[in-house]
């Protein structure tokens, strides 16, 4: 259970650095006066004391991963926007909805200032003129949070015209979506910024930091990404390097559900830290419920290739999870346990994806909508053989080939390439078939199991030699 | 009735002077009009087409893309029971199942009396406080079968009213920029140099 009954979820055993999470301890921590009272707008304030390349250098030289799937340095992100071209816009990207991710809800839900704070920062060293906070429909609590804090912030001269005195000055316009997962791919999001349905766009150009908002260049952060600023300006680079690995600094925010005896919302120090040190660390989950095992797990949202319990020593670093054949993803663990009907689970997911397709690319639109046809057939005890074979072959209009796979070169499997090799524009599809992929390769004899038994009919020669 | 009354006209205006283009204020609009009536209607779509300067068959198509945006009325109060993988680990189909008996309408359905309507949901982002659900975007975390009754009969006997808005109302707290604060939208093609602080520096 959590110990602030505030934060659902989130827990702070150990002693652990906080660099997003400091103000979740506070039960007003989203507001104004709480966070001026602690560090809140300094390091806007150092920031503004420098010029925006050198602050531009400082966010690059700490190699900011971004935290919403892609794990692309945002540092290096900003420096993609063309020259001489204005102007440039900043697009939040608050549309979390991965399956099994619950971070950013809460950092704008808690901490909506030093997500402001944030947005401010990258504004000033890329040159970005108008930013736009764009927050998941469904959120209520967060959207109420962050229009208070923006009305606190805009009063008293932290946002808008002018900001503490100087020439820095930037709306900032909170925007809610209405309901679609598609949005959180950014070009998606533009698309649903700009009023249109939430479709991505053909790539390339394969950045909006060339082409994006009004077809100007734009920058998609993520909402915990753009977090980490604040601290990252205040101590420098070399401290916030100093916490996790080399090539995955900081610390970042993992959701942990399923069968694990805590679940819950922790931040870990990035790069070092296992999957075995949090789902049975003391300070984490403390281990599989009473009395059961560890089945499978997916290490990075429902859209990432599934892990046996065999790969829990892996840490929480691309490096070695991205050839391992999956990915970190939005930070989202999900347990299952030897109680977990594989082919049952693996149906939400599908559904899910199927459910989320918008229907621009024909693979995702309709094979997506046939797996989960086939699977609900499947889990309801009427499949065959021919429906399993069905699926791998819909698999391969998806993201076709064989590659190896980590799980497939030990278990001697044929398994869908990872990373994905696409026939549709963004990961909604294949992320669908990857649910199936993972279960029905992993676990193939589960879904034996659940095949219509036909007995068959004996067969009577002609001319009855008997 | 079902276009925009005067003030959420004028609330209209002030949403769409925030954009650099009008058309980015569909989604908030059409949220708006939900928010007035319950659930967009084609009357609404034609105004929001006209504020926003599109067609109204280009507010029906943005509109119809999105979840949240329902075409005819629904109940008092939506009760979206998360149904992917999280929540399922943790037996929210057991819940839906119960919620459907207590309520005597499968997934999708209106009770008779207009007050519940029962929806599975996808992902909501509380997967470690599984099974979860939302009444109308409001959340319930790590919820029973019995907290489930409870808290059906607590909104049918309007217990919950000053916590739970009807149907439509998402946020309750909006944004408002002070004329005096807002730097302003300008129209992209307006603009064809940095930003002060880039050519300057902050100063």
């Amino acid at each position: 259970m959590s110990r602030y009954a505030w934060a659902p979820g989130y827990t702070d055993d150990g002693d652990r650095p906080r660099i997003v999470t400091s103000r979740f301890q506070y039960e007003d921590g989203y507001t104004l006066d709480r966070s001026l009272a602690t560090g809140g707008y300094v390091g806007l304030r150092a920031a503004l004391g420098r010029t925006p390349s050198e602050v531009h250098d400082e966010v690059r030289s700490a190699t900011v991963l971004g935290r919403g799937g892609a794990g692309f340095p945002a540092g290096t992100k900003w420096g993609l926007t063309p020259q001489g071209v204005w102007p440039r816009y900043l697009v939040v990207n608050g549309d979390e909805s991965e399956p099994g991710t619950y971070k950013d809800r809460l950092l704008m839900e808690r901490d909506p200032h030093q997500l402001i704070e944030g947005c401010l920062i990258a504004s000033y060293a890329a040159g970005l003129s108008q930013c736009f906070l764009y927050i998941r429909g469904e959120m209520a609590l967060a959207q109420e949070r962050v229009a208070a804090a923006l009305n606190e912030a805009y009063a008293a001269g932290y946002v808008g015209k002018n900001i503490l005195g100087t020439n820095f000055s930037i709306d900032i316009v909170l925007h809610w979506g209405a309901g679609a997962y598609v949005v959180g791919e950014e070009t998606a999001l533009i698309e649903s910024l700009e009023g249109n349905r939430g479709m991505p766009r053909l790539k390339p150009p394969f950045f909006p930091a060339a082409i994006g908002l009004y077809g100007k260049p734009t920058i998609v952060n993520n909402v915990e990404t753009l977090s980490n600023l604040p601290w990252l300006l205040t101590n420098g680079a070399a401290a916030y390097t100093a916490i996790g690995t080399e090539t995955s600094p900081g610390t970042r925010i993992i959701a942990v559900s399923g069968h694990v005896k805590r679940p819950g919302v922790y931040e870990i120090i990035n790069g070092s830290t296992t999957f075995r040190d949090v789902i049975y660390g003391e300070e984490f989950c403390q281990g599989i419920r009473d009395g059961h095992e560890l089945k499978a797990f997916i290490p990075g949202g429902g859209s990432a290739p599934w892990f046996l319990p065999d790969q829990i020593d892996l840490p929480f670093e691309a490096k070695m999870v991205g050839p391992a054949g999956s990915m970190l993803g939005s930070g989202a663990i999900m347990v299952m346990d030897e109680t977990t009907d594989i082919p049952a689970m693996a149906l939400t997911l599908v559904r899910f994806y199927a459910h989320e397709s918008c229907g621009k690319c024909v693979p995702c639109r309709e094979g997506g909508t046939w797996l989960m046809r086939i699977m609900e057939r499947v889990v309801a005890g009427r499949g065959t053989q021919r429906d399993l074979d069905q699926m791998l072959e819909i698999g391969q209009s998806i993201t076709p080939g064989q590659y190896p796979h980590a799980a497939s070169e030990r278990l001697g499997l044929a398994a869908a390439p990872f990373p994905f090799r696409m026939t549709t524009i963004c990961f909604v599809g294949p992320s669908a078939y990857n649910a199936v992929d993972s279960a029905l390769t992993l676990f193939p004899d589960e879904f034996q199991a659940k095949l219509m038994k036909r007995t068959s009919i004996p067969v009577t020669a002609v001319g009855a030699d008997s | 009735m079902s276009r925009l009354n005067e003030a959420n006209v004028i609330l209209a205006k002030e949403i769409i002077g925030r954009y650099p283009k009008a058309r980015s204020a569909t989604i908030p609009l059409l949220h708006l009009s939900q928010q007035q009536n319950g659930y967009v209607t084609n009357e609404a779509m034609a105004q929001i087409a006209q504020l926003v300067g599109a067609t109204s068959a280009e507010v029906l198509g943005t509109a119809t893309f999105y979840e949240m945006f329902k075409f005819e009325p629904v109940g008092k109060y939506l009760v979206n029971i998360c149904g992917t993988l999280s929540c399922a680990l943790m037996g929210s189909e057991t819940l839906l199942h119960h919620a459907e008996e207590k309520l005597g309408v499968k997934a999708g359905g209106t009770t008779e009396d207009g007050l519940f309507t029962l929806e599975r949901a996808e992902c909501q982002a509380a997967c470690t406080e599984a099974p979860c659900l939302q009444v109308n975007y409001r959340y319930r975390y790590k919820v029973t079968t019995a907290e489930l009754d409870e808290l059906l009969d607590d909104l049918a006997a309007g217990r919950l009213d000053g916590e739970v808005p009807p149907h439509g109302t998402v946020a309750r707290v909006r944004q408002h920029i002070p004329a005096d604060k807002g730097v302003g939208a300008v129209h992209p093609d307006a603009v064809v140099a940095p930003p002060a602080w880039i050519t300057e520096g902050a100063k």
